[in-house]
């Protein structure tokens, strides 16, 4: 202020790019620039995910066209490539796996959120976060020497006397089938049904509990008809993620799903599902037809669960930014 | 009682007990799965399994030494393109990053975040071995990398943004500029929470199979260098596990419980660490 007369004559134009310079020369904006490049190239890898699935897919894409969605052969050696026998058994065995996943997964995050004593919910939570760091080539390894035998000895031919009427239980029993790769796929969606669930409804507001007790409401009627519709959409959310999962775990699903690229009605044929094709054939694959055609089906799975990861994350950031608000 | 309200209470004590038999099936797989691992694994366990090459098909015994340290080196260079792209681009989300910008890396990091592991691999091989024509350590590393940058994105900004407001106004207050303000002051308070997220990453790619099966590759011998084929626990795993000998089958078992192991330690360590919370001060 007093002073400002007798530097003004001294002083450059306070324009932005002095500011800049000034800032430059303490390192602060080459701080800011590293750490941008950083951020930057996260989103320059997606995009790269997707432009080489996309270069790498042309003859295919060329060739087939959107038949290549409907085709029901897979003949390598004919150059005959139809992907519908592997969307059909990826979206089968994760509808399956949510079928499974769902009641399971909510009805124990319903537990741990309004039942449990906190300490026992902590330790459950605890394990089921550990569970979900299992890597999935073990939950394969108990899949094919485990599960397998169990459903071929067990559970398929019980069901076969009791439901055979069924279509879907009908036919040959081998054990590696299309059931075998939902129930691997349930158990490993779980942990993030519950761990997302329980989280959501942790943060409904505890006044909502206490108006529908004090109408006189059982603590289940108090759950189920005011906790679990408040948090309803956030447990959708939960569902999304964990389809997203199912549709692109390939480990355990290529280890136990038979590996055959048949339509059955069955759940007891052996199937085959995209993940796992291109587990098994990518090294294999001679002719870029045939390879860029394994590329095609990884371009269709990467867009599928962005498609849904992407819808389940705005519907979280949705639901918990309001969430905030209310309280 | 009228039956209304008996049959209201009923409902209550039969609804909530089925959840809790779901808790308790979803938690009782994890000791069924730690315990046939360790009964199957620990009866096949033995110190060869950590000295010794795997023999050639038909004999019985050998080891997975060089699977065990290819993962090891697998897990290195992933650190290498992972951690520094990460952890960075956790600094800029919480210290310098603008709202818009921000939020968009976010949501890339999540969606990164959800890729298959698969077309991961299948990204790697375009950029990597379809140009070099062959399979490499580098391809396996950089595929396991990619995957480890949004945990370590997401962990080292939550961690930063644990850090009180208050030391960073205290260290700009002494004249500190900001960047050194962030790595002196910001990042060492954090970096219990950004060390716990550097190991959960690890035990998460450590466990990872099927970005390697096209990258990696495998091999039944030690690979020099980081320019070929290389072995992978996970990858032995598969490969003993589907094929038809009953050796095999017992090694796939000792191998998954070594890998298990591992990657539970890690869990444990990690997350006792967290709920320690986040220490300042120290370092």
């Amino acid at each position: 202020m007093g002073s400002a007369p007798t530097t003004v004559a001294h002083m450059r134009p306070p324009g932005r790019t002095w500011e800049f310079i000034k800032r430059l020369r303490r390192g602060d904006e080459v701080a800011h620039l590293i750490t941008l490049l950083a951020a930057t190239s996260i989103i320059v890898v997606t995009v790269m995910v997707v432009y080489q699935l996309y270069v790498n897919s042309a003859l295919p894409r060329h060739k087939f066209g959107f038949s290549f969605f409907l085709g029901r052969t897979w003949d390598p050696v004919s150059g005959e490539f139809g992907a519908l026998p592997f969307i059909y058994g990826t979206v089968v065995s994760s509808a399956l796996a949510l079928l499974l996943a769902v009641p399971l997964g909510v009805g124990a995050a319903i537990f741990l959120s309004e039942l449990a004593p906190p300490r026992i919910s902590t330790a459950t939570t605890f394990v089921i976060e550990l569970l979900a760091a299992v890597p999935s080539v073990i939950y394969g390894l108990l899949g094919i020497f485990i599960l397998v035998p169990l459903l071929r000895i067990g559970v398929m031919p019980f069901l076969k006397t009791t439901l055979g009427f069924l279509p879907i239980f009908q036919g040959p029993i081998y054990g590696v089938s299309m059931m075998a790769g939902g129930f691997v796929l349930a158990i490993m969606i779980v942990p993030f049904i519950i761990s997302v669930s329980r989280e959501v409804l942790l943060a409904v507001p505890v006044e909502q509990r206490e108006a529908a007790l004090a109408l006189g409401a059982t603590k289940w009627e108090s759950t189920w008809q005011v906790v679990v519709p408040f948090a309803r959409v956030g447990i959708m959310a939960s569902i999304f993620l964990a389809l997203a999962r199912a549709l692109g775990e390939t480990m355990a699903v290529t280890m136990v799903i038979g590996n055959d690229p048949r339509i059955s009605a069955s759940l007891f044929a052996p199937a085959y599902s995209i993940a796992a094709v291109i587990a098994n054939e990518f090294t294999e694959a001679t002719g870029d037809l045939y390879l860029q055609a394994l590329i095609e089906l990884g371009l269709v799975l990467f867009l599928l669960t962005i498609l849904i990861n992407g819808l389940a994350r705005l519907v979280i950031i949705a639901t918990t930014q309001k969430g905030t608000a209310k309280e | 009682m009228s039956f209304r309200t008996y049959w209201r209470k009923s409902v209550n004590v039969v609804m909530f007990s089925l959840t809790g038999v779901c808790a308790l099936v979803t938690v009782s797989a994890l000791f069924f799965i730690l315990g046939y691992l360790l009964w199957y694994g620990g009866k096949s366990l033995n110190w060869a399994f950590f000295t010794h090459l795997p023999t050639p098909v038909g004999e019985t015994g050998g080891g997975m030494a060089n699977a065990i340290v290819g993962s090891g080196k697998l897990l290195l260079l992933a650190s290498l393109v992972g951690l520094p792209v990460g952890i960075l681009g956790g600094v800029y989300l919480a210290e310098f990053g603008g709202h818009t910008f921000s939020f968009i890396v976010r949501y890339t990091t999540d969606l990164l975040n959800g890729v298959p592991s698969i077309v991961i691999g299948i990204f790697a091989y375009t950029i990597i071995v379809l140009p070099m024509h062959h399979f490499s350590a580098l391809a396996g590393g950089m595929a396991l990398g990619l995957m480890m940058i949004p945990i370590a994105v997401r962990t080292t900004e939550e961690s930063l943004r644990a850090v009180p407001g208050t030391l960073r106004e205290g260290a700009l207050a002494l004249g500190t500029c900001k960047w050194r303000t962030v790595a002196t002051v910001v990042m060492p308070a954090a970096m219990r929470g950004i060390v716990t997220g550097v190991m959960l990453t690890l035990a998460r790619v450590a466990g990872e199979t099927a970005p390697l099966l096209f990258t990696a590759f495998s091999n039944r011998f030690w690979s020099s260098g980081w320019n070929q084929p290389i072995a992978s626990l996970p990858v032995m795993i598969y490969t003993y596990a589907i094929a038809p000998y009953d050796d095999w089958h017992r090694q796939a078992w000792a191998a998954g419980l070594v890998l298990l192991a591992l990657v539970l330690v890690a869990n444990i360590v990690a997350r006792l660490m967290v709920s320690k919370g986040v220490s300042f001060g120290k370092a």
